[in-house]
């Protein structure tokens, strides 16, 4: 095992489908028991990084490691400490959501009784006691990622890969697999997250790299990274479109940038530092000069205000420019 | 951790190795069996897969012995024992093209993605498949043949090469499931490799000895009949139930089916294998 506590080691890696670069010398460290979340739009490769790190897929050129073994020439090794809910869910639906847990154990070597019983504590810690001799085809989606995620954990991994986690749930759901990820990091699991949410990265990683036409384009802390992408957003939705410029006027005295319009939402938008505390202030302002507004809120930034602080392009543009590149749409 | 022991340092080296090969061994037969009882599991769990496996073939006995019964001369045995072993080639060819739909479904929902994260055999996936299906064969072998027997089915040639008939046809099945599994493993995808399999088993069942005897077929098509690998079966299967000349027959056969799995199974494993 590496000496100096790196998890999760990638140098230069490169991987391309015949023209399609999907990762361009991409580095990457993550230490031992901290979260680590790859944050970036569709097509960005997110995917193709954990399929790497997790020996489905080869790299073209460069180097990686998981806890000191190599991906290529250690896979075996490499499989008995890692854990992977890929992105999309890999359980069995002609099995109960038992059986499909104790297959896994069985598949990873434990034995009937070790297997049955790890089996009985996941289905505990994932609220999936009720259900477990139902047949996973009639779980919910929030249930089938459960699912996918106790099977993961299944030989208690020292790192764990989680692809896009979240996507697709409802919010009730996404709050509930939050919970479960932050209780894994507390107990030390070593976990590197895809998502397209900086909320969710916010919420759950240490370190964020954002990632872009397979290459990593910004690294730091969630809040490091809102601040480069402007704090908060205050946002006006007007009444009637004639008064959304009279709107930006009473906004311009709270910021020093230009309001950003929007005439199909009727909506002005402006960056600022402290929202909550402006909130009123914007409200008054705007009541004094006779603008009826229909809607108001103050917004954290997004992975898009992220993208467009550091690239200048949204996130949007950035997976639809990337889906025009790849040859075939998978 | 428990799953931590095949990292573990060998002793000496030949220890090690004696020692690797054994534990692999055993992982590759005891993961097969897992993924057996997985894919066995859904005979169960599925009706309508089941209904697929068991019903049809029955049916097609049926069928085939009252509607083409009367029609066509078998010569001196009757076409009820002319077509049972016909029928029971058949059914297992098309029994093993759901190892290619099974796999490419696998494939397909990143159930796969899973299995190889996992430090489980490789090849556990492909002949866990086989053996699933090779189980389910020899179920449906014997309850076609117990129908068969219902409606007037005998085996005139004796108990020892009677008994070795579902042998033989399971074989011949396994066989031909590899080829599936290449096909399976490579479109990674159901509804192609389910179309890709009709393509290939009709005709090749249909021109064959199969259903008719292959001296009733039109000049042309019968030489492409009697090369037909189908076709030694069928007289195999058949001469051992009914009796006459049979050992040039069971060993095509049995070439046909070393042949066959020598060629799709390395081609299979490496398809399945095969990452970008
Ligand atoms: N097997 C493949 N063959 C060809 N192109 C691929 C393949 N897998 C991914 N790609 C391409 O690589 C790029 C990165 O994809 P992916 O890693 O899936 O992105 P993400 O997970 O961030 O959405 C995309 O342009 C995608 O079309
Ligand atoms: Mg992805």
């Amino acid at each position: 095992m590496s000496a100096n506590g790196e998890a999760i080691a990638v140098h230069d890696v490169c991987k391309s489908f015949g023209s399609v670069h999907a990762l361009i010398d991409v580095d990457l460290e993550v230490q031992r028991g901290t979260v680590t979340g790859l944050l970036g739009p569709n097509g960005a490769g997110k995917t193709t990084l954990v399929k790497i790190l997790t020996t489905l897929l080869k790299p073209t050129s460069g180097r990686a490691s998981v806890l000191g073994f190599d991906v290529q020439r250690q896979a075996r090794q490499l499989r008995n400490v890692i854990g992977l809910a890929g992105q999309s869910t890999a359980i069995d639906e002609l099995l109960t959501g038992r059986e499909n847990l104790e297959m896994v154990g069985r598949l990873y070597h434990l034995g009937g009784k070790v297997a049955k019983h790890r089996a009985d504590e996941l289905l505990d810690r994932f609220s999936l006691v009720e259900s477990a001799d139902r047949q996973s085809k009639e779980y919910s989606g929030g249930m089938r990622r459960r699912l996918d995620l106790a099977a993961s954990l299944v030989s208690t991994p020292q790192v764990l890969f989680l692809d896009e986690p979240t996507s697709g749930l409802d919010p009730r759901s996404r709050l509930d697999l939050w919970a479960v990820i932050m209780e894994l990091v507390r107990e030390g699991t070593t976990v590197l997250l895809t998502t397209q949410y900086l909320e969710e990265a916010d919420r759950l990683a240490d370190q964020i790299a954002v990632i872009d036409h397979g290459a990593v384009i910004a690294r730091g802390t969630a809040s490091e990274l809102k601040k480069r992408a402007g704090s908060e957003f205050i946002m006006v939705r007007v009444l009637e479109k004639g008064m959304l410029p009279q709107a930006a006027n009473v906004l311009l005295r709270f910021s020093e940038e230009e309001p950003q319009l929007d005439e199909h939402e009727n909506t002005a938008t402006i960056s600022v530092a402290n929202g909550s505390s402006l909130l009123v202030e914007v409200v008054r302002a705007l009541d004094a000069e006779n603008v009826v507004i229909s809607d108001l809120g103050l917004r954290q930034p997004t992975l898009d205000d992220v993208f467009l602080a550091l690239t200048g392009r949204t996130a949007e543009d950035a997976a639809t420019s990337r889906e025009g590149e790849s040859v075939d749409g998978d | 951790m428990a799953t931590n022991e095949r990292t573990t340092s060998p002793g000496t080296f030949s220890d090690g190795l004696v020692a690797g090969i054994v534990t692999e061994a055993r992982y590759v037969v005891g993961d097969s069996v897992v993924m057996a009882w997985r894919n066995l599991l859904k005979y169960r769990r599925s009706p309508e897969l089941l209904l697929f496996s068991t019903v049809s073939p029955v049916m097609f006995v049926l069928l085939f012995v009252y509607v083409f019964g009367g029609a066509i001369s078998t010569g001196p045995i009757s076409y009820t024992d002319f077509i049972l072993v016909g029928i029971l080639v058949q059914t297992t060819l098309f029994g093993s093209t759901q190892t290619g739909i099974g796999l490419a479904e696998d494939l397909q929902k990143g159930m796969v993605d899973r299995y190889r994260s996992m430090p489980m055999a490789r090849s556990a996936v492909l002949a866990g498949r086989i053996l699933a299906d090779t189980i389910r064969n020899v179920f449906v072998v014997y309850l076609m043949i117990g129908v068969g027997m219902a409606i007037g089915f005998r085996f005139h040639g004796g108990f020892w090469p009677g008994f070795w008939v579902p042998f033989l046809v399971v074989g011949f099945g396994i066989a031909f499931s590899w080829v599936a599994a290449v096909i399976g493993a490579s479109v990674r995808n159901v509804e192609t490799a389910n179309s890709v399999g009709f393509v290939y088993i009709f005709p090749l069942t249909f021109m064959s000895s199969a259903f008719v005897p292959v001296e009733t077929m039109p000049d042309w098509l019968r030489p492409i009949a009697e090369h037909n690998p189908i076709t030694r079966a069928v007289d195999a299967g058949r001469a051992m139930a009914q009796g006459g000349p049979l050992v040039d027959d069971v060993l095509l056969t049995m070439a046909w089916i070393a042949g066959i799995t020598l060629v799709c199974a390395p081609w299979a494993i490496w398809q399945y294998r095969r990452v970008s």
